[in-house]
């Protein structure tokens, strides 16, 4: 499996990040590197083998349905530009 | 295709087109804390006030899953007579969005944790559709942006963010917008006996994403459309017609349809597509590291199944075995407080066929002019179920209750002290009875012979008897009295 260069900007668009056009080539390069890398892995008879989901053998906690936070408004402000009446305030976003 | 489904039939210049619609419904979780995390659910609290630091995805914070969303998720499925998976998996569906404060939603893809089940509609002529069940499966909710506060701010109220959400796919298998609207009244009011959603649409604890396409009977399913996020059962119709008719038109004038998201202006009446791209239906899930697969035993399913309450197809069956119509009994367990109310009637004495008669002719048509739910309106059952009680009784005509439903709607009280305090009640001493039906006799010597000729008139006489006894005569009696003075047969 390999990524060609308009994949790298698809990756690159849907995770919000901006590649200049000549990062574009070396990135590719990078990517395929390490998808090599990971294709190695296939040389491993896997079949029959469930996959592993955790390095321990636990199984998921559970809380009970019970409110334990307080109202933490302040609190989730003082990083928040604007947060003005306690809401954050982000770019316009409309549809 | 039935022929009550025939008829349903879209007429376009090139004959009948059959609509298909599949909807994907979301349900929020009736649940104190979060899917999650340990903040509050209430609607309608303060901005940001219920936001844990999980809900707002500060670094490094974990999610905890809360038990009772699994069981209601788990209860629902039971209710949907669906497969319960004892093993599903979370994963992590990735998109930007300022509402979404992690980048990506908690949800359920593969490994869902509910599978195939079947919800029952009944359709107006009294034939019953089955509507499959795709799956449900169980995803956080995300935050509300508000748009209209600032002109080129949004703001952002997390407290939404991480409400447990049920999302329930339904297969294609509804045929028109009547349909899908029956369909989804019928699953809100699953949910709502079973306790494990509000149902209220106008909070939008209950929304539907709608997918529409046209085909000619019996042909392949057409590429569909996908209407977003409705909450109104009344603009679902309206989506559904409109986007139907839409297609029908482009396919044709000899035009393909584009699969895409639409959304529906309340407006215009229109749908439109949404401006985002495709692209952005990209989610990369995959499963989420944090969580462990969910996984729970059967005897627990089989503890949630046995405290399932009666369900409406249930009581339906149950309510027409006391002697009610379809119809009847249908009206009754559309909603859960209705059900319990006629059921309270019934427990206070009153038979089925009499209790479901008074509601549906007399108390529900006073509801629905008020505007009043039943758990709004001023009578209570035991109220009503004494009204009916003393018709049977021969304490009051049937009219007389009519006055004393009308009293206690208006100024509440005891029915039987309002009958008696009021002097209402019905006139059973015949040597009364049979004063007025003289005095109206001897009163209309030509209408006793034209009575002679024509025994309908019968009816005339009684009529006016009951007026010369302000309704409080016993109509059975007045009738008898009224045929042996005229020498009518029985």
């Amino acid at each position: 499996m390999s990524v060609d260069k308009d994949t790298v900007r698809r990756i690159a668009r849907l995770a919000r990040l901006k590649i200049e056009e000549e990062r574009v080539e070396p990135m590719m390069a990078e990517l395929n590197g390490i998808l090599d890398w990971i294709e190695q892995l296939k040389e491993v008879d896997v079949s029959g083998v469930e996959p592993m989901t955790s390095a321990v053998a636990h199984n998921l906690k559970m809380r009970e349905d019970v409110v334990t936070e307080p109202n933490n408004a302040d609190a989730l402000m003082v990083n928040a530009p604007g947060g003005e009446d306690h809401f954050f305030v982000v770019p316009k976003v409309v549809e | 295709m039935s022929t009550e489904r025939a008829a349903k039939l879209i007429q376009g210049t090139t004959g009948g087109w059959e609509v298909v619609v599949g909807l994907e419904v979301h349900c929020q979780v009736l649940s104190n804390a979060k899917l999650f995390s340990g903040a509050a659910t209430a609607f309608g609290a303060d901005p940001n006030s219920q936001v844990s630091f999980v809900d707002a995805a500060m670094p490094g914070m974990l999610p905890v899953i809360n038990k009772f969303c699994v069981e209601q998720a788990v209860r629902t499925g039971l209710g949907l007579k669906a497969q319960i998976n004892l093993r599903s998996v979370f994963d992590r569906k990735n998109y930007f969005y300022a509402d979404l404060p992690a980048g990506y939603q908690i949800s359920q893809y593969k490994n869902p944790i509910v599978g195939e089940g079947e919800v029952l509609i009944d359709l107006p002529g009294g034939e019953v559709a089955r509507v499959g069940i795709e799956r449900l499966h169980l995803e956080q909710d995300a935050g509300k942006s508000i748009h209209d506060q600032h002109p080129d701010h949004s703001f952002v109220d997390l407290n939404r963010a991480g409400i447990a959400l049920m999302e329930i796919v339904t297969k294609p298998d509804m045929r028109s917008a009547e349909e899908a609207s029956l369909f989804l009244r019928k699953l809100r009011a699953i949910v709502r006996y079973l306790g494990t959603c509000d149902g209220n649409m106008e909070e939008g604890s209950m929304r539907a994403d709608v997918n529409v396409s046209v085909r000619k009977p019996g042909t392949p399913f057409n590429t569909r459309c996908e209407i977003k996020n409705m909450n109104s059962m009344r603009f679902i119709v309206q989506a559904i017609e409109y986007e139907s008719r839409r297609q029908i038109d482009v396919l044709e004038s000899g035009g393909t349809i584009a699969q895409q998201t639409l959304l529906f202006d309340t407006k215009t009446g229109e749908t439109r597509p949404m401006r985002s791209k495709e692209e952005a239906h990209d989610y990369r899930y995959f499963p989420d590291p944090d969580l462990l697969p969910l996984e729970f035993e059967q005897s627990w399913v089989d503890e949630i199944a046995a405290s399932l309450p009666e369900l409406p197809d249930a009581k339906k069956d149950r309510f027409m075995a006391m002697g009610l119509n379809a119809y009847d009994a249908l009206v009754l367990v559309a909603e859960k407080e209705t059900a319990e109310y006629f059921e309270a009637m019934l427990a206070a004495g009153v038979d089925a066929k009499s209790a479901a008669n008074w509601l549906n002719n007399e108390y529900f048509g006073r509801l629905n002019k008020a505007g009043l739910s039943v758990t709004e309106g001023p009578v209570s059952a035991a109220a009503n179920a004494e009204i009916i009680k003393m018709v049977g009784e021969n304490i009051i005509s049937g009219k007389i209750a009519k006055d004393v439903l009308d009293i206690v709607w208006a100024e509440g009280g005891d029915p039987r002290a309002i009958v008696e305090t009021r002097g209402l009640k019905q006139v059973t001493d015949t040597g009364a009875i049979e004063k007025a039906v003289d005095a109206v006799i001897a009163a209309n010597p030509d209408k006793v012979e034209a009575a002679k000729l024509k025994p309908a008139m019968a009816g005339w006489f009684v009529g006016q008897v009951m007026k010369a006894t302000g309704g409080k005569a016993n109509p059975g009696t007045v009738n008898a009295l009224i045929k042996a003075r005229l020498g009518l047969p029985d």
